[in-house]
C-alpha cells in the first residue's frame, strides 16, 4: 500500500536555526567525550546508566546539528531539537525525582533546557509558517493512496458507490446521506463532539472504472476526489486507487483538516484504504485487543495492553461486525 | 480469568484480567489445555522486541476447547478440542491464497506500525508485542481467537496434548526450516541451534530426505538430545572449532544447507567477539546478535541455502553480504506459515513419523510460569522446553 502527500519545499535561510544548529555541536562533543564531567556540571548522580544517557543525548545533538546544516529543509530538525528538549526535560525532571546529587545544579540544568526548548518551539513555528511549510500554504492539499483488494473491479466498484456505508471505512465519518439529485451529505464529528456536515456531488461515474465527487460550492469543506478500479494483473483482484484534494482560502489546510478529523488527511487515507480492504475480503473490520476500533492511526500511539476489554471498554467501542 | 502478563523486561507475573470476548464475527473463545513459552517469547522477556506494553498476555503457542464461536464460524462448535496456529490469518487475501498465512494483509490492525518499521506490515500474532497486531496470547485460562474459519485444527485422534501441541509453531517452524533447505539425495545439512524449534528442524530435515544432519550448540544437554533422539552429528562450539570441524565432516565441501535456528541473541565462544555485539545491543546500537547467521553464510557450501528461521528484530551489524553474493548463496526466510503445514504434520503425528512430545523437560501449573521463564532463560535444570497448564 501506499500513500503520499504533496506539498512545496523551499530552503528558508534562518539564522536561528544556524544558531541552534551551532548550539547543538557546542553541547553534544563533550556530552560523548566527556559524560561523566557534563553529569557533575548538571548535579546528576555519575554512574554507568546515566553516563550511557548522556551519551545518547549527545548523538541526537550531534544528529540534530548535522542536520539542521546539511539539510536542505532544517524545519523537521528543528523540530526534532523540540522533541528532544522534550526528552530531556523527562530525563532531567526523572533526576530530581531521585538521581540528583546537587538538586540546584539540575534545576540550573532543567532552566537551560527549557530555554532552548522556547527557542526551538518559536524557531519551528517560525520556520512553519514559511512558504514550504506543512500546513500553511495556500496550495491545495493533495493525498493519494493505492491498495489492492482480492475482490472482482465490477464487486468492488459496487461497494465503492455505495456512498451511504462509507462510514463503516472511513472512520472520521460519522455519516453520509444521500439527498438526491446526485448529492449527499457528510458529516464528520468535529472537536468537543461537534458535527460539522457538508454537501458532496457526484461529478463522475464510470461504472466498474472510477467515481469523483466535490464538494457542493460554499460547503463549509472545500474538496474533492476520486477513487479508480484498475483490474490487479494474473487475477490478484482490483487496485483501488483513491486521491483527495482539499482546499481552504485562507491557507492552513492541512491543520484546518487535523483540526477537524483529529489527523491528518494522509494517515486516515491509509486507515480508510486498509479498513476498505478489510470489510471487502474478509467482512468486518478486524479488531485486537490494542486496538479494539480496529486499524485507527490515532491508536497507534495509545494502545491498549494487549489483554482482553471490560465491558465497560467494549461497551465503548461497540461489539460485532462493522459493517 | 488468570493470565501470564508481560510487566517489564525480564519480569512477568500472573494476574487476573477480564476474560475474552467476541469481537468479530468470525472469532472463537478457547478454554486453554495446554500453552507453551517459546524461545521467541524470551526476546520480549529480555526486551529486544519493541511496541511491547506492560499488561500485554503473552503466549503463541496453544490449544484447547471451543467453548464460543461468533456467527460467521460454521466449522468449529463448542467442544471441540483444536490447536490454533500462532499466525493470525484471514484466509481471503492475497498473501493468504499463495499460502503465505504469517503475511496476511488484513490480520494486523497495528499494519502503519509495522510498515513503518519494517516497511510494510506481517500478520497478526498472538501475544506477540503490538508490531504484530496487539492481540492478547494464549499462556491464559481462555483466549480470543480470530479467524477461527480458518487457522485451528480439529484434533481427533487420542492424542495427549504435548503431542499435538507444537504444531501451533515449534514443529511447523522447524519443518520450514529443512524445507526451505530444498533437500536432495546425498545433501548434508547444517543446524544451528538445537533448542526446540532446532530438534524439530533436526527431524524434518531427516523426514525430507537428508544424508545427515549436524547439530552445533553449546549446552552438552541440549546436543545429547539432537544425537540420541534426532540422530544428529553434534558440534559443542564451545569445545570444537566450527570451521574446521564442518570442513572435516563434509569432505571439504561445507553443508549443503544451513539452518539458523537461533536468532537475535545468539552467543560467540569468544568474549571479545560476544562483548562487540553485545554491548552495541545494549546501546540500542542494533537489535540484533547475529553470531549463529554469520558462522552459518561463511561455513555454508558454494551455492547453497541459508535457511533462517530464529527470530531477527530490526537491524544487524556486519553482515557478510559479501560472502553471500560472491559464493552464490541464497537466502530463504520467514515467519513460519503454520496453517501450509497443520494437515500434512498432524498426519506425520498420526501415522507415527514422529511424537514431537519429545522436547518437553518441564511441565508446570500456568502460575509458574514466572520460574518457567527464568528456567527456560538460563538454561537451569536441562530445560529445553516448558508446557504451561491452566
Amino acid at each position: 500500500m501506499t500513500a503520499v502527500s504533496k506539498n512545496g519545499t523551499a530552503p528558508p535561510e534562518d539564522p536561528l536555526a544556524r544558531g541552534l544548529g551551532a548550539f547543538s555541536f557546542a553541547l553534544g562533543v563533550p556530552q560523548i567525550l566527556a559524560p561523566g564531567r557534563m553529569n557533575r556540571m548538571i548535579g546528576v548522580k555519575d554512574d554507568a546508566s546515566s553516563r550511557r544517557w548522556m551519551r545518547v543525548v549527545g548523538i541526537r545533538e550531534i544528529a540534530a546539528g548535522v542536520g539542521i546544516f546539511s539539510e536542505r529543509r532544517p524545519k523537521e530538525w528543528v523540530w526534532a531539537r523540540v522533541a528532544g528538549d522534550t526528552m530531556d526535560l523527562a530525563l532531567l525532571g526523572s533526576a530530581l525525582r531521585g538521581k540528583t546529587e546537587q538538586p540546584a545544579r539540575t534545576l540550573a540544568a532543567t532552566g537551560a533546557v527549557i530555554g532552548a526548548f522556547a527557542a526551538d518551539l518559536l524557531d519551528g513555528l517560525k520556520l512553519s509558517r514559511e512558504p514550504g511549510g506543512d500546513g500553511s500554504q495556500d496550495e491545495p492539499l493533495e493525498v493519494h493512496g493505492a491498495i489492492t483488494v482480492r475482490r472482482h473491479p465490477d464487486e468492488v466498484y459496487a461497494f465503492g458507490h455505495d456512498i451511504e456505508r462509507f462510514p463503516s471505512f472511513m472512520a472520521h465519518l460519522e455519516e453520509v446521506r444521500i439527498t438526491g439529485g446526485g448529492r449527499s451529505q457528510w458529516t464528520v464529528r468535529g472537536p468537543l463532539g461537534m458535527n460539522v456536515s457538508w454537501d458532496v456531488e457526484i461529478t463522475e461515474d464510470v461504472p466498474g472504472e472510477r467515481i469523483s465527487w466535490r464538494s457542493v460550492e460554499g460547503s463549509k469543506v472545500d474538496g474533492s476526489g476520486t477513487v479508480k478500479f484498475i483490474p490487479a494483473p494474473a487475477g490478484q483482484g482490483t487496485e483501488v486507487h483513491l486521491e483527495l484534494r482539499y482546499d481552504v482560502p485562507g491557507g492552513g489546510v492541512a491543520a484546518m483538516m487535523a483540526k477537524l478529523f483529529g489527523e491528518h488527511p494522509e494517515m486516515q487515507l491509509k486507515d480508510d484504504l486498509r479498513r476498505f480492504k478489510q470489510i471487502m475480503e474478509t467482512g468486518e473490520v478486524v479488531r485486537s485487543d490494542g486496538s479494539p476500533e480496529g486499524q485507527l492511526n490515532r491508536r497507534m500511539l495509545k494502545q491498549r495492553p494487549a489483554h482482553p476489554l471490560t465491558e465497560d471498554e467494549l461497551a465503548g467501542v461497540g461489539s460485532g461486525a462493522t459493517s | 480469568m488468570r493470565a501470564n502478563v508481560w510487566s517489564g523486561r525480564n519480569k512477568v507475573q500472573v494476574e487476573n484480567v477480564p476474560d475474552p470476548k467476541i469481537l468479530n464475527s468470525r472469532d472463537a473463545i478457547v478454554k486453554i489445555t495446554s500453552t507453551a513459552i517459546c524461545g521467541s517469547d524470551l526476546h520480549l522477556y529480555d526486551g529486544y522486541i519493541p511496541t511491547m506494553r506492560k499488561g500485554d498476555i503473552l503466549g503463541h503457542e496453544f490449544m484447547g476447547e471451543v467453548v464460543e464461536t461468533g456467527r460467521e464460524v460454521s466449522n468449529l462448535k463448542v467442544g471441540d478440542r483444536v490447536v490454533v496456529p500462532f499466525p493470525i490469518a484471514c484466509g481471503a487475501c492475497n498473501a493468504c491464497e499463495r499460502e503465505l498465512f504469517s503475511l496476511c494483509e488484513n490480520s494486523n490492525p497495528n499494519a502503519l506500525m509495522a510498515e513503518k518499521m519494517f516497511g510494510d506490515a506481517t500478520a497478526g500474532i498472538f501475544g506477540y508485542s503490538h508490531l504484530t497486531g496487539g492481540f492478547a496470547g494464549g499462556q491464559a485460562e481462555y483466549a480470543r481467537v480470530p479467524f477461527a474459519d480458518v487457522g485451528p485444527i480439529k484434533i481427533e485422534g487420542d492424542f495427549a496434548d504435548e503431542q499435538v501441541l507444537f504444531l501451533s509453531d515449534i514443529f511447523p517452524t522447524g519443518w520450514m526450516g529443512a524445507e526451505m533447505c530444498d533437500i536432495k539425495r546425498g545433501d548434508i545439512i547444517a543446524v544451528w541451534g538445537c533448542g526446540s524449534v532446532g530438534q524439530f528442524a533436526i527431524a524434518s530435515a531427516y523426514l525430507l530426505g537428508a544424508e545427515r544432519v549436524i547439530a552445533i550448540d553449546r549446552f552438552d544437554y541440549r546436543l545429547r538430545m539432537a544425537r540420541e533422539k534426532g540422530g544428529a552429528e553434534i558440534i559443542n562450539y564451545e569445545q570444537t572449532d566450527v570451521r574446521e570441524a564442518l570442513r572435516e565432516m563434509t569432505g571439504g565441501r561445507g553443508p549443503d544447507a544451513c539452518i539458523d535456528a537461533v536468532g537475535m541473541e545468539a552467543h560467540h565462544h569468544h568474549p571479545a567477539m560476544y562483548a562487540y555485539d553485545r554491548v552495541k545491543q545494549a546501546a540500542r546500537l542494533e537489535t540484533e546478535r547475529g553470531y549463529a547467521l554469520r558462522e552459518a553464510i561463511y561455513n555454508c557450501r558454494n551455492g547453497g541455502i541459508i535457511s533462517m528461521i530464529g527470530v531477527y528484530g530490526g537491524f544487524m551489524d556486519k553482515f557478510p553480504i559479501g560472502a553471500v553474493m560472491n559464493r552464490g548463496l541464497t537466502i530463504k526466510t520467514g515467519q513460519c506459515h503454520v496453517q501450509r503445514y497443520l494437515r500434512p504434520l498432524l498426519d506425520r503425528v498420526e501415522n507415527g513419523d514422529i511424537d514431537p512430545s519429545f522436547v518437553v523437560t518441564h511441565k508446570l501449573a500456568l502460575d509458574d510460569a514466572p520460574t518457567g521463564y527464568e528456567t527456560f532463560k538460563n538454561k537451569r535444570d536441562e530445560c529445553v522446553k516448558v508446557v504451561l497448564k491452566p
